[in-house]
């Protein structure tokens, strides 16, 4: 992980100084409510629907032991003892005290953590895979990029009133784990014909009122010069991006607007003017931040040992195997695998997180790996480094936190966000719609034979639960003042990026198990052996569903 | 009338008075008016003298061209504080333009922009409404960068490496 200088640190304690000042000046009366407005947003702090909320950056999801113990503390010093993760590997406190709110961010910096940036019209905090360094399919590990692009984005004096947020993903495994068609910008890590790391640059997608699928704007960028060329699209939108409509102001509606040739080619014009230049990456810069992320102590296991002890608890215990097949994943290093904890326990909020659970995974990343957790865009967290003839007792002690939900990549592993039982924005609940449909199908073995499935759930258009990219989407929306819910099927947040199609007039609440119901019956009679939920709807479209569900 | 700015990190009085209007009559002293005006009239206002141009936050500093290093000041307006626009306009001033005059904020931005402005290039700040002493410690808020800028030209991954 990497491990701040007394340049970080420096930094971040001025920070809070900074926010503490304005603080105090904002309830003194000194600053106004519109003027504190972007200055607290920049720090994390929203004013919500009962009380203020603060999200908490956790950079492109990697924290450590120390630092998951200290936000267990926050939770209970500061607020009740609970928090939740975002669908953009932060973490969000419900109910702090604004005034308060200096402190904690004093807190957070003795751990090398902050809520800079993690909302605002600015750079938001850099997300990645979660399997960043242990992927099978890596072709480079993110995580140093992503640090490299975070020193670059962290107080930028350019970009912090920009027409709206910006947010960048990077992904460097074969299979995008990132959404990086579905960011502001998205980076994929790719070799040259030399063997050296490039990238591919996409830029204008996002979801949102309008989702729209990435332009790819450079097939090759020479890693050298990546803090250049993003400067120069920042550049270009921070000048050209609309300001008059809030709707209208993301990267993608200029995009789409000027159309992506046009706009890769004002982006060449502002990157010919300082490429080159002093932000041209160092190979020494590049080895420094890779040194902090190469790979930990691993032991030798006898792999085949390990397999053969696991085939045996497999048969003994029939739920330890169902959490092996869902919830680890394989890892580049033999006899290891990386393990999902999963935040989907039925009749707990999709994400959220106790002060005990959040300790007593600490503990557990220390005696089974070293010391390291990561949060994921599915609102989950993992233990990248785990022996795998420590599976079973790491399997025991997660089921009695209730964190080992065998559900991972299946129906009941929902997104979703915090919706209208917190948020200001919402139109509509989200969370009991997860739990209804979590109730409604809890027999695990229809479950599995349903496959991978993603559904995602957002209260409202701005689609913090990816709605759009679900294969199964479900929006809160208002109908005069009524809570409904739109379903759309056939989004993907993968490889082959996809925005979901509306299904046809939305539903009332307790009507949503019911159509998902009847929507998965109808894969299951179309289905071939070999596909997916989204295979079929994609063979057959959207038609059967429609006529089994409105029937 | 003088008021007061600061300027290079100091409260000073300021004679500079910005025009908004793009045609009439024109005040005595020194003036700074609407970049289009000055295209519009530049010969008159070149007779003139005592001239700076400000520009509108949908005016690139493009507009001025091979002018931009003529002028003493140059002024950016800022019309709501959340408008960042401007921000780009200084470091393109500095940077790309060599522009080594006076680069002033004018309109609605706030004290607590102070620090990245500077940063950005600007060297003085037409504050309205604010307790100027007080101002003053907005502009030392930070002491390290991590990037490139006006006033940072090696960024912090360079000086790391000594």
């Amino acid at each position: 992980m990497y491990i701040y200088d007394q340049f970080d640190r420096q930094i971040i304690n001025e920070r809070v100084a900074q926010f503490r000042d304005q603080t105090q000046r904002y309830l003194a009366g000194e600053i106004t409510d519109e003027q504190f407005l972007p200055l607290r947003l920049q720090n994390g702090l929203y004013i919500q629907r009962l009380a203020p909320m603060l999200r908490i950056c956790i950079p492109y999801g990697t924290l450590n032991a120390n630092q998951l113990r200290k936000l267990a503390d926050i939770t209970r010093k500061y607020d009740k003892g609970y928090a939740h993760f975002s669908t953009r590997q932060n973490i969000q406190l419900n109910w702090p005290k604004l005034e308060e709110v200096p402190d904690i961010l004093a807190d957070l910096a003795t751990v090398e953590m902050h809520a800079n940036q993690t909302s605002g019209n600015c750079i938001r905090n850099f997300t990645a895979d979660q399997f960043s360094g242990v992927a099978q399919d890596e072709v480079e590990d993110a995580r140093p990029w992503c640090e490299i692009l975070r020193q670059w984005s962290t107080f930028h004096p350019e970009f912090a009133f920009l027409p709206r947020k910006f947010k960048i993903a990077i992904c460097g495994s074969k299979r995008d784990r990132a959404a990086v068609a579905f960011h502001d910008i998205g980076l994929e890590i790719i070799k040259d014909s030399a063997g050296e790391t490039a990238f591919k640059v996409f830029v204008g997608g996002g979801l949102g009122r309008t989702p729209v699928i990435g332009s790819l704007i450079h097939d090759c960028l020479p890693k050298q010069h990546v803090i250049s060329y993003l400067d120069a699209i920042l550049r270009v939108y921070n000048q050209l991006g609309r300001r008059d409509n809030k709707y209208k102001a993301r990267i993608k509606i200029l995009v789409k607007a000027m159309g992506a040739e046009a706009f890769k080619q004002k982006v060449e014009d502002e990157w010919q003017a300082i490429k080159d230049g002093p932000m041209t990456l160092t190979q020494d810069a590049i080895d420094h931040a890779f040194s902090f992320f190469q790979p930990p102590a691993y032991e030798a296991q006898d792999a085949a040992a390990a397999q053969s002890t696991l085939d045996d608890q497999r048969l003994a215990e029939p739920r330890f195997a169902a959490w092996l097949s869902h919830n680890t994943v394989a890892h580049k290093q033999p006899g290891y695998a990386a393990v999902n904890v999963s935040l989907k326990e039925t009749g707990v909020a999709p994400g959220d997180i106790t002060a005990e659970q959040m300790e007593a995974v600490a503990a557990l990343s220390e005696e089974f790996g070293f010391g390291e957790i990561r949060s994921t865009h599915e609102q989950n967290l993992v233990l990248p480094d785990v022996r795998k003839i420590d599976l079973f007792a790491l399997w025991q002690k997660l089921d009695a936190l209730r964190l080992a939900s065998p559900v991972i990549g299946t129906l009941n592993d929902m997104i979703c966000c915090p919706g209208g039982d917190y948020c200001a924005l919402a139109n509509a609940k989200s969370i009991p719609v997860a739990e209804a449909i979590q109730r409604r199908f809890d027999d695990l073995d229809y479950l599995y034979d349903l496959g991978e499935i993603e559904l995602n759930i957002s209260g409202c258009m701005n689609a913090c639960g990816h709605h759009h990219i679900g294969h199964i989407g479900i929006l809160g929306v208002d109908k005069k003042g009524q809570e409904f819910y739109q379903v759309s099927l056939g989004g993907s947040q993968s490889n082959d990026a996809a925005i979901g199609k509306i299904l046809g007039p939305s539903f009332a609440q307790d009507e949503v198990p019911e159509v998902i119901s009847k929507l998965l019956e109808t894969y299951v009679n179309n289905r071939t052996e070999e596909e997916r939920f989204l295979d079929t709807y994609r063979r057959i479209g959207i038609e059967p569903f429609k006529e089994r569900v409105y029937a | 009338m003088p008021e007061r700015i600061i300027k290079d990190g100091a409260i000073v009085e300021d004679n500079w008075q910005v025009v908004r209007e793009l045609e009439g009559d024109l005040p005595s002293g020194n003036i700074i008016v609407p970049a289009q005006r000055w295209l519009d009239e530049k010969d008159a206002l070149q007779a003139r003298g005592n001239v700076a141009v400000w520009l509108a936050s949908d005016q690139s500093p493009k507009m001025l061209g091979d002018a931009i290093n003529g002028f003493e000041l140059i002024a950016v307006d800022f019309p709501a504080f959340a408008d960042g626009r401007g921000f780009s306009y200084g470091r393109e001033l500095r940077e790309q333009h060599g522009f080594s005059g006076e680069l002033r904020a004018i309109g609605n931005f706030m004290r607590d922009q102070l620090a990245y402005l500077s940063r950005c290039g600007f060297n003085s700040f037409a504050l309205q409404n604010t307790d100027l002493d007080a101002a003053l410690n907005s502009l030392q808020n930070f002491s390290v960068h991590y990037q490139v800028s006006v006033d940072n030209p090696q960024p912090l991954f360079r000086a790391r490496q000594g």
